[in-house]
């Protein structure tokens, strides 16, 4: 049924015309089909579903009950009110705002998100596009959501936008290194750019790339990667550009309605693409089990529920760390992402040249972390733990005491 | 089929390309030029060089219009400057354009244009890696060190003034 209703939407400018179909009417058509229906329904649902899951998740961390009226089961249908209520919201256009630049910015913005969904393969076979250089384009595309940002940051004639905007783009800008360099180990010892290909290369649970008995360096560089994809997607405890105690909301301040949802819808979607990247690249993609069994309809679900815990780890983060300083972020990125990526690139040419899949790898690489993480323990528990550390007085008890 | 997206492209591209030239708007000119830069990536894509292509619209729409925007958005309300845009050296000017034009068309009446067949295209990622490597070795390597000269150069630069206002301070 549904592969029919599937299948006589793909064949629409066959049925108008026949075998003689132009062949510029089919490549309009499915462009449109895959960019503007297919994705844009994924990305509408998983924006759906992970504002839900923010607020709930949030709700939870601070005790509270978040959205339970809209939808029988715990306000699972409040995201789609509000996506109705943006819908409806007067599309206000500020007087003084750059008109064409205001109205095409938001376009920018989510036509770069969009433009790398093309890359991500959901599976073996569930893939729009199989690119040679995926994982490229998926870093090259972002550089449109950059100029999206500054002109919506510059087109609103506001000084809260244009600091945003200026922000944004020099945080993109500046985490676009690290997270570049932390995807060189894995393009080393995968040797390709094909995602698919990296992917397949990770048959078993214990063959993932991310694991230290491969690779050790791979497992700093994912942590790495994951810290800055954070900040390249501006979520907190990177969101000095929208941060709302100084700058309203960054570069989409002045925006409202559908405009504005534009902005949120990419930002999920940004984070989902990162999410899967770093899937793909570290975790396996849509290899689970210690035996390769998994078919392809199966595929495209283990992919997600990892991409989406890598999601979920994001919103985690978000509610539980607070936000850093501009030089916090500076230092993160030029002092600890940017050596560490040389190391790691360094480190996995070598290991890539003696140690990679041999019997002294996987025993030296086990070794390595199980040190790390002894001394990490060690330190960790050297400090004083605020358990340990001798009892504060309380001012009210002293108080009561005098 | 690949003539109607060459079309498209060439006119998105030379289009965007005098709109660049013409319009008095600094911001809307940087825009422009963005345009002109992911269609001549997609030129690119056509000719099948894909890595070329992604390399254009990272270094060139990422990273030189990034700074160009934030070299305008630094620059005080330079956006709003309601001026004509004013003609100078107009006989130097045309000298040069009659001259660039004439060698442009000379050229391209002159050369033959073989038309060749391809297949599709090919992976180009692995072998530009390998060229670069092994032939083109030594030009990567100075560009390299080119690159990070610029790079302590700009730290150098950016440094003085810190130093300055720390020894008047020491004084």
């Amino acid at each position: 049924m549904i592969e029919e209703a599937v299948r006589f939407v793909i064949n629409i400018p066959f049925a108008l015309f026949g075998s003689e179909a132009p062949e510029w009417l089919v490549f309009v058509h499915v462009s449109l089909l895959y960019g503007g229906v297919f994705m844009m329904a994924f990305i509408s649902v998983l924006a759906f579903g992970s504002v839900w899951a923010e607020r709930k998740v949030s709700a939870y961390m601070q005790a509270r009950l978040g959205p339970m009226e809209v939808g029988k089961y715990h306000g699972c249908l409040q995201t789609i009110a509000d996506a109705v209520k943006l819908l409806f919201k007067e599309d206000i256009l500020p007087a003084s705002a750059d008109k064409p630049l205001f109205t095409i910015a938001p376009i920018l913005v989510f036509a770069g998100s969009l433009m790398s969904y093309v890359a991500i393969p959901f599976g073996p076979t569930l893939k729009v596009a199989d690119l040679d250089i995926g994982v490229f384009y998926i870093l090259g595309t972002s550089a449109v959501v950059v100029v999206g940002i500054i002109v919506a940051g510059w087109s609103s004639y506001s000084k809260w936008s244009i600091y945003g905007g200026m922000r944004a783009a020099a945080q993109y800008v500046s985490y676009e290194i690290p997270t570049a360099l932390h995807l060189l180990p894995i393009i080393i010892m995968a040797g390709s750019l094909n995602l698919i290909e990296i992917a397949d290369q990770q048959k078993t649970i214990l063959t993932w790339n991310v694991w230290p008995w491969i690779n050790p360096f791979a497992t700093v560089s994912f942590i790495m990667y994951y810290v800055a994809s954070l900040a390249e997607t501006n979520r907190t405890p990177f969101d000095l550009a929208e941060s709302e105690s100084e700058l309203v909301a960054g570069s989409h301040t002045e925006y409202s309605g559908i405009r504005w949802s534009f902005f949120f819808l990419a930002e999920y979607a940004d984070m989902f693409v990162v999410s899967a990247l770093g899937v793909i690249l570290f975790l396996g993609g849509w290899h689970l089990f210690p035996i390769p069994v998994i078919g392809p309809f199966l595929a495209p679900f283990i992919f997600l529920f990892k991409a989406l815990f890598l999601m979920f780890i994001a919103i985690w983060l978000r509610w539980t760390l607070p936000r850093l300083r501009v030089d916090q972020l500076t230092y993160l990125c030029w002092k600890v992402l940017l050596p560490f990526g040389m190391v790691t690139v360094t480190g996995t040419a070598l290991w890539q040249l003696y140690f990679y899949k041999t019997t002294v790898g996987y025993i030296l690489g086990t070794v390595i972390a199980a040190a790390t993480i002894w001394a990490m323990i060690r330190i960790y528990k050297s400090e004083p733990s605020p358990d340990r550390r001798p009892p504060m007085v309380r001012r009210d008890r002293m108080a009561a005491t005098q | 089929m690949f003539d109607f997206i060459f079309f498209v492209f060439a006119f998105v591209c030379v289009g965007s390309a005098l709109f660049v030239a013409f319009t008095p708007n600094v911001v809307h000119a940087a825009l422009g030029l963005a345009s002109t830069f992911a269609t001549l990536a997609g030129f690119y894509i056509l000719l099948g060089a894909d890595f070329l292509a992604i390399t254009q619209i990272a270094i060139y729409v990422g990273g030189i219009l990034v700074l160009m925007l934030f070299g305008i958005m630094y620059t005080h309300n330079i956006a709003r400057v309601s001026g004509e845009q004013v003609m100078m050296q107009v006989g130097p000017a045309l000298l040069v354009v009659v001259l660039t034009l004439f060698t442009l068309v000379a050229t391209i009446l002159s050369t033959a244009w073989p038309a060749k067949e391809v297949g599709p295209p090919q992976p180009t990622a692995d072998r530009i890696g390998v060229l670069l490597l092994t032939d083109y070795l030594l030009p990567f390597e100075v560009a390299g060190i080119l690159l990070l000269v610029a790079l302590v150069g700009a730290v150098v630069i950016a440094q003085t003034p810190v130093r300055k206002s720390i020894e008047e301070s020491i004084d």
